[in-house]
């Protein structure tokens, strides 16, 4: 969902109490280039759209350009 | 609903770290609420908070107003700055406390 919002997205998302409400998400993706945080996640959450609002109690975000991503492994 | 926007401006006007949260600082009813205030805690300066849960129009209110999902929501200097994510990223980078020091700092001169 969160790729299908964000082009050249690279996503991975935990369920992490398996109650398919709580995730935590690591989005990776060139359009983050030059953007801050707030906008990056801003970005995030348009692509998750109602699904945000309704479905998912609780998101921990991670957003990296690609050369963060890099960098951090 | 222009009132309670106007009560949100006024908010984080006269306080430079504003806080919208589940709960209390002493009871948080979130873990991403307890998470922020312990942060806002360890740096140590003065900060005012305000509880969504005891406030259903508030609680739609500020997400409008930031364009922002969820709670807790952090605001300094009148910026919306970001939520428990971004808020523990900029603390683990170092960046949060100067801007805290530098916001509460600018109001102590006035």
């Amino acid at each position: 969902m969160i790729a299908h919002g964000i082009p050249d997205a690279q996503v991975e998302v935990r369920d992490y109490t398996g109650g398919g409400d709580h995730f935590e998400a690591l989005v990776v993706s060139p359009s983050f280039e030059g953007k801050g945080l707030i906008e990056r996640h801003q970005l995030v959450y348009k692509a998750l759209g109602d699904a945000m609002r309704v479905q998912v109690h609780a998101l921990t975000l991670k957003t990296l350009t690609p050369a963060q991503y890099q960098n951090r492994r | 609903m222009a009132d309670i926007i106007e009560k949100i401006e006024s908010a984080v006007k006269e306080n430079k770290i504003m806080i919208f949260m589940k709960g209390n600082r002493s009871f948080p009813q979130c873990g991403f609420s307890a998470a922020t205030v312990a942060i806002f805690d360890e740096i140590g300066e003065p900060y005012a908070t305000a509880d969504v849960l005891s406030d259903p129009e508030l609680r739609d209110a500020i997400k409008q107003y930031s364009n922002w999902p969820t709670i807790p929501q952090v605001y300094i200097d009148g910026k919306f700055v970001g939520g428990c994510d971004i808020i523990r990223e900029m603390h683990e980078s170092g960046e949060l406390e100067p801007l805290v020091k530098a916001a509460v700092g600018a109001s102590a001169q006035q």
